[in-house]
């Protein structure tokens, strides 16, 4: 009786100590914990075509996603060493935050608040987007200033609520805003009528309009009403895996401007140009530096391929959503696309 | 005590076993395992916090918030206006729409309940297979999915923005919302709600004193009826002396002119959006399929006796139900009534979802995620829910005692 009380006793202690011990683990080391599990767990969207969205066999697929897959490809050369949690706009942040998952990568727009006051920081930019606003094409306006008195269907928890608010304020127009948890129910929603007006990023517009019963029948307005700079989210305080997160994207930016794509990456690998061989890991030792291997970024164009390729495979003209470079061609083609250089 | 002759043992005069030291010392632990486990988790919470940059405290409050929010009860009472409005007059534009649809709720759906439990339990073919459906169809389907077939089935089926059906000349009905003449109170109203106030307690004391005289004499007065006109006459005597002071506002829809702004004109009159009507009936009537089955599970635990013998009585069988039965059954309906009460509440929180602004859709989710304060922000949303529950419970507990059998 009296030792199995004392043996209850330092169970418990030993309890709240190693409670007290685990709290801080996900503050640093990202990555050494990444390894340890055996892949990385990344924040998506809950569907958004072209970003990230479950294909029909259960695999999901989009922009955002290829870049968790090519940081998993950095860390592990396998594309499927990546768990993706879907979240909606509301829990992305608490997720990340939480430890829950280690990237988020879910066609979030980088504010200063966001950068400062969260906790977090912004790896990067690999969509370059705005704000924009869709109606139906029976309502018969061309532009924005128009839309006073308009009911607007939107997502909660988003910049989008913020910048259409001090849209119609500026103009000094009056509108009602209907704000849903999840982008189902705002297509739902407005195809129901509710609103006159969806906004959300243009992308979001080009890919939830694909959901519309009639997605033919429904025109976006001209205005681009605010900046809105997508990319990959970490947590603020590991320095290594921000760098990590960040370079996998400049060298898919980078791997574009040199012309390396995922068909031409073995020839390249023998090329003469010092700048290649650095990217591609055949010169300096780049990948050590990160904590992952020398080869991180030869195995990334060869199993996901440059960010052009991964932009025409999943938005570009060819795919439902039609959207043109424009903003995110590379800045060597008037676009806003650059990375740094490896060196 | 020591007739047996036995003595006392040696153990029992061992500290460590007598029970009262026991019993304290186990406590005691008990205690500082508690506050050891806060301690840990409140530092746990700092150094992590820290860790990402933040810090704790309620000072982002007083911040303006810059989005605006669907116009609903809780933006009209605290006049929310972009720009000028604080996170604070976010939180209670939350806490009034959680409340409203709530208390609504908890009403619609105790109604209904009642009714449809007894139902039932009736020996009409008809009533008794409507309400067994009822129960079986609405107590299987989630929640949620009650939430998006009632809100989805009523935007498809009013007619569109710039149209309307109107059920009398002043209130009218589309996709956008209910439209009804808003009460705009002059000087002098405060008289009637007072006049009013002051007729409720006499209606109160009346038909205190006419139940006494009853119980004392045997003899009758409609003290009900009188208490019911004293209600409704008084006030509307001083209403007119006033002179009505009471305007209406009425909701303007025009069918031409520009094509947005044509249909009802928002800002003007009363609206109802469709998304607190979807709420409430999803939250009423789900709630209500349990409330019948309480109901009946408490009609039925009262002996069918009581029934034979109120009828050998001579009361009929309303009387019967209304004075044998639901008094007794009372007794066992509401404590798991509390219960049903308390889910009502909690479960407003999914209205989140068809974006009716209630507290976690406006501050538990926008407001949120522009300040980030997610620990501040989720401690004061439960704190709020506990609130709302404990005084359900609390009311609850005290109708409970007064229903509780009065043993003479």
């Amino acid at each position: 009786m009296k030792k199995s009380f004392i043996f209850g006793a330092v169970a418990a202690l030993g309890l709240i100590a190693s409670g007290a011990s685990f709290g801080g683990s996900h503050s640093g080391g990202t990555l050494e914990a990444v390894k340890s599990k055996g892949f990385i767990q990344c924040g998506v969207s809950q569907g958004l075509p072209g970003f990230s969205n479950q294909g029909d066999d259960g695999k999901w697929a989009g922009l955002d996603v290829e870049l968790c897959r090519a940081v998993a490809v950095a860390i592990f050369n396998d594309t499927n060493a990546v768990k993706f949690s879907p979240l909606s706009s509301k829990q992305r942040f608490t997720a990340l935050s939480s430890g829950e998952i280690d990237i988020l990568s879910r066609n979030t727009t980088w504010t200063m608040t966001r950068d400062t006051q969260l906790g977090l920081n912004f790896a990067g930019v690999n969509y370059y987007d705005g704000q924009g606003m869709m109606v139906p094409s029976s309502l018969n306006v061309s532009a924005a200033t128009e839309l006073d008195g308009a009911n607007i269907c939107t997502n909660t928890g988003t910049t989008t609520e913020l910048n259409i608010t001090d849209f119609f304020r500026m103009n000094n127009m009056k509108f009602n805003l209907v704000a849903f948890e999840k982008a189902d129910e705002v297509v739902a929603a407005y195809d129901a009528g509710r609103c006159d007006v969806y906004t959300t990023d243009r992308s979001g517009l080009a890919a939830q309009r694909l959901k519309l019963t009639n997605p033919n029948s429904h025109t976006v307005l001209p205005e681009i009403i605010s900046k809105e700079p997508l990319g990959p989210v970490v947590r603020q305080g590991d320095d290594q895996w921000f760098n990590i997160v960040r370079w996998v994207h400049n060298a898919m930016v980078n791997a574009e401007e040199m012309g390396i794509t995922s068909a031409n990456v073995d020839k390249m690998r023998d090329s003469k140009n010092p700048a290649m061989k650095r990217l591609l890991g055949t010169e300096g030792s780049f990948g050590e530096e990160l904590g992952i291997s020398n080869d991180w970024a030869y195995n990334i164009i060869k199993h996901i391929g440059n960010y052009g390729e991964s932009y025409e495979r999943n938005v570009g003209p060819n795919t439902p959503l039609k959207l043109a470079r424009g903003a995110n061609a590379l800045w060597t083609n008037g676009g806003l696309m650059y990375a740094a250089p490896v060196r | 005590m020591y007739s047996s002759g036995v003595k006392k043992s040696d153990l029992s005069e061992s500290l460590l076993y007598n029970p009262k030291i026991r019993s304290i010392s186990f406590q005691l632990i008990a205690l500082v395992l508690v506050f050891s486990a806060l301690f840990i988790l409140r530092n746990n919470t700092l150094v992590n916090l820290d860790a990402q940059g933040k810090s704790l405290g309620f000072g982002f409050l007083k911040d303006t918030s810059g989005f605006s929010i669907l116009p609903t009860f809780g933006t009209w009472a605290m006049n929310y206006q972009v720009g000028v409005s604080t996170y604070l007059d976010v939180f209670f534009v939350g806490i009034l729409n959680t409340t409203v649809v709530a208390l609504m709720g908890i009403l619609a759906a105790t109604i209904v309940g009642f009714t449809i439990g007894i139902f039932r339990l009736s020996n009409n073919f008809i009533l008794k297979t409507f309400a067994s459906i009822f129960v079986e169809i609405f107590r299987n389907i989630p929640l949620l999915l009650w939430l998006f077939i009632f809100y989805f089935a009523v935007l498809r089926n009013l007619p569109a923005k710039r149209d309307a059906v109107f059920l009398s000349e002043t209130v009218g009905l589309n996709i956008t919302g209910l439209y009804a003449p808003a009460p705009l109170l002059q000087a002098g109203f405060l008289y009637v709600v007072l006049a009013l106030m002051v007729s409720l307690v006499a209606a109160v004391f009346i038909s205190n004193w006419a139940k006494k005289r009853f119980l004392a004499t045997g003899k009758k007065i409609p003290g009900g009826w009188i208490s019911l006109a004293i209600v409704f006459i008084l006030p509307i005597i001083v209403f007119y002396a006033l002179g009505k002071p009471l305007a209406w506002e009425y909701p303007i829809f025009k069918s031409d002119g520009p094509i947005l702004r044509r249909g009802f004109q928002s800002g003007v009159g009363m609206m109802i959006v469709p998304e607190m009507i979807a709420v409430w009936a999803a939250l009423s009537l789900y709630t209500a399929a349990y409330i019948a089955e309480i109901v009946r599970s408490g009609i039925l635990a009262v002996s069918y006796g009581q029934t034979e013998a109120s009828f050998a009585l001579g009361l009929r069988p309303s009387a019967t139900l209304r004075l044998v039965i639901i008094p007794q059954a009372m007794r066992v309906i509401v404590p798991p009534l509390t219960s049903q009460y308390l889910n009502l509440i909690k479960n407003s929180s999914l209205a989140v979802a068809i974006a009716y602004p209630e507290l976690v859709s406006t501050f538990g989710g926008t407001a949120l995620n522009q300040v980030g304060k997610e620990v501040e922000m989720i401690f004061m949303l439960m704190c709020v829910y506990l609130t709302f529950s404990i005084l359900t419970s609390m009311f609850m507990n005290w109708f409970n005692s007064r229903m509780k059998l009065e043993e003479r």
